[in-house]
């Protein structure tokens, strides 16, 4: 890994890393006792070893100008393990938490282990850990293809990663001691905030400076959707993160806002951070992959432009549709909610654009299971975006809102569609980076496929369930005119269904497992046939059931 | 006298049905300008090229 950045790269390393190691230190000394101080020894306690590892690379032979023929593709490998890594730890902790609601004992009667502590953790996991990492991974691999030209240095996709990491590092630990800011996907503090500022500024900057030296004098529409995820998440996140600590070795700080405007604030970041964090980068990924494993073009180039902008101008003004029926002025709510409505156009421009690739290659979509990871992403997108447009709508909302139906929205959307077309993507481009011939074995993928797309639907149908339930017996009146349940009463009625939903997410999770393996043993066995020219290394489809050869056979 | 309530309400509720009209037509035309067609059919076409390599 040393050995691919040259010797000013290695230096500004060592220099970046001391001055973290620093700051680490600085931490620790004057949050003493205070969670910031456990977070200064963390950070020193990550950062001392890279240094030494950098030093230990250090003489090296420095990498040769033929690198520059060639992608820089190693931080995507390492974006893609560490995005495996953290979905399996965060599915894992999702389905605790599941089992948590249907025996509280698992709990086990600690403070750190408590609902509250690891529902962030499992959130932060999944759509931070698993999702950035994904995206910050096939983003730099998209870039330097469709852009042809290699990244501009070695050292700052590092940054990027290491810091992205070191960031939900600190997030996920941070909860586990009950540092929040109760702000929902937005619970890192103060410290962490900054923190991500920088490396966020440095990723746009590694986008905008390897188009600024593109070949392809277009720019392809994945990376319109790439630059508008992290430009418009580096928005969100700065305006909704604004606070004032208690002193500069406290955890706690203190929105710049209170009352309805805080809530205003919080769901207009909360809502674009579905907008642009979980949709906009992997329409991205999309709009990329699915037109390589399908071999053809994608159906619409045209429509692809105006869904995106209808995507970007619309998605900014609907997150007032979390605050029906609030303090919020009721002409605010109903702009959020007939933006919401209005966005369904372009959602459903995108889920058939991708449907309508695959129109006349079926057949493929039939044996090659990655290629029906995509295409049951899409279906999900179209169903999640209407289903997601319906709930905006108040009356409605009135009786979605704070029940489970939220929850099965939000996992239709996480499970079905983001992580699906991710795992699609990395089966796509692990082959691919790692200049194998295939995955390892292609009926493991098929059998995680199969095990994704149950456990989404099992756990879908129980939240569609579990929620609309609640939400009729909250409403429900007897003749003497108060309401006929108790909230126990639907908590009672809930059980069942929570049984369902945790056993669709042990699904989902095994899943991940057996994905995870996949990989890894893609990567570990070496490859059937050195390929000696890069022009043929773009992987061909494989179908399902011909796995690669195995070493021996 | 600073940007009160009522100006930002009135701004949206006038100029910002236009603008957004506007930023919608422009993306239509854009899109759909005849000529624009074989240039975007090509980007399409572009990324499936079977080369692994940037260009110098």
């Amino acid at each position: 890994m040393i050995s691919t950045l040259t010797k000013g790269e290695r230096e500004l390393a060592i220099v970046i890393l001391g001055i973290l190691a620093c700051v680490g230190l600085a931490m620790a000394a004057a949050g003493r006792a205070d969670p910031l101080g456990a977070h200064g020894w963390l950070i020193i306690a990550l950062c001392v070893p890279m240094i030494f590892f950098v030093i230990a690379g250090y003489y090296t032979p420095q990498p040769a100008e033929e690198r520059l023929s060639q992608y820089y593709d190693d931080p995507s490998k390492a974006g893609i393990i560490a995005a495996m890594v953290w979905v399996v730890f965060g599915l894992f902790v999702g389905d605790w938490v599941a089992w948590q609601l249907v025996y509280p004992d698992l709990t086990f009667d600690a403070a750190w282990s408590s609902f509250g502590r690891i529902r962030p953790v499992h959130t932060t996991s999944v759509i931070f850990g698993f999702g950035g990492n994904a995206l910050i991974a096939t983003s730099l691999h998209v870039l330097q293809r469709t852009s042809r030209a290699r990244l501009p240095d070695q050292l700052s996709p590092w940054f990027v990663l290491v810091g992205y990491n070191l960031f939900c590092l600190i997030a996920v630990t941070g909860y586990l001691m009950g540092v929040t800011q109760s702000k929902e996907y937005a619970e890192p503090e103060w410290y962490a905030d900054i923190w991500l500022v920088i490396v966020w500024v440095v990723y746009f900057l590694i986008y905008l400076r390897t188009l600024a030296r593109r070949k392809e004098p277009h720019i392809y529409v994945a990376n319109w959707y790439y630059m508008a995820f992290i430009l418009v998440v580096a928005v969100l996140h700065i305006v909704n993160n604004i606070a004032v600590p208690v002193s500069f070795g406290h955890a706690k700080s203190y929105s710049l806002f209170s009352g309805v405007q805080d809530a205003m604030t919080q769901w207009w970041y909360g809502h674009n951070a579905v907008a642009f964090f979980l949709t906009s980068g992997f329409l991205g990924m999309m709009y990329y992959y699915l037109p390589m494993r399908a071999g053809r073009p994608i159906f619409s180039y045209r429509m692809s432009i105006i869904s995106f902008w209808g995507i970007t101008f619309m998605y900014m003004w609907v997150g007032s549709h979390h605050l029906h029926y609030t303090a919020l002025p009721q002409w605010v709510q109903t702009l959020g909610m007939t933006f919401s409505l209005m966005l369904l156009v372009p959602s459903w421009a995108s889920a058939g654009n991708a449907l309508l690739t695959l129109n006349g290659a079926w057949h493929k979509v039939r044996d090659d299971a990655t290629l029906r990871f995509m295409m049951v992403a899409a279906v999900f997108y179209g169903l999640t975006t209407f289903e997601g447009s319906f709930m905006a709508i108040r009356p409605v909302n009135a009786l979605s809102h704070y029940t489970d139906w939220t929850i099965g929205h939000v996992h239709a959307g996480a499970l079905g569609w983001v992580a699906l077309i991710t795992f699609g993507s990395i089966y796509a481009v692990v082959p691919w980076l790692w200049k194998r011939e295939a995955m390892y074995s292609g009926r493991l993928v098929e059998l995680h496929f199969w095990l994704a797309l149950s456990g989404t639907i099992i756990y879908v149908f129980a939240m569609w369930n579990s929620g609309i339930i609640q939400g009729l017996m909250w409403r429900t009146y007897n003749e003497s005119g108060t309401l006929a349940y108790s909230f126990l009463d639907s908590l009672v009625a809930m059980h069942p269904y929570y049984i369902a939903r945790a056993t669709g997410g042990l699904l989902f999770f095994l899943g991940a497992v057996v994905g995870f393996y996949n990989i890894w043993m893609t990567i570990r066995t070496a490859p059937a046939a050195q390929v000696s020219d890069v022009r043929t290394d773009i992987p061909v489809p494989a179908s399902a059931g011909t796995p690669a050869l195995q070493p021996g056979e | 006298m600073g940007v009160d309530h009522d100006t930002i309400v009135g701004l949206s509720k006038s100029f910002g049905l236009f603008y957004l009209i506007a930023l919608s037509a422009a993306v239509m035309i854009y899109a759909y300008w005849p000529s624009n067609k074989k240039h975007f059919d090509n980007a399409a076409k572009t990324i499936l090229r079977d080369e692994d390599k940037p260009w110098r």
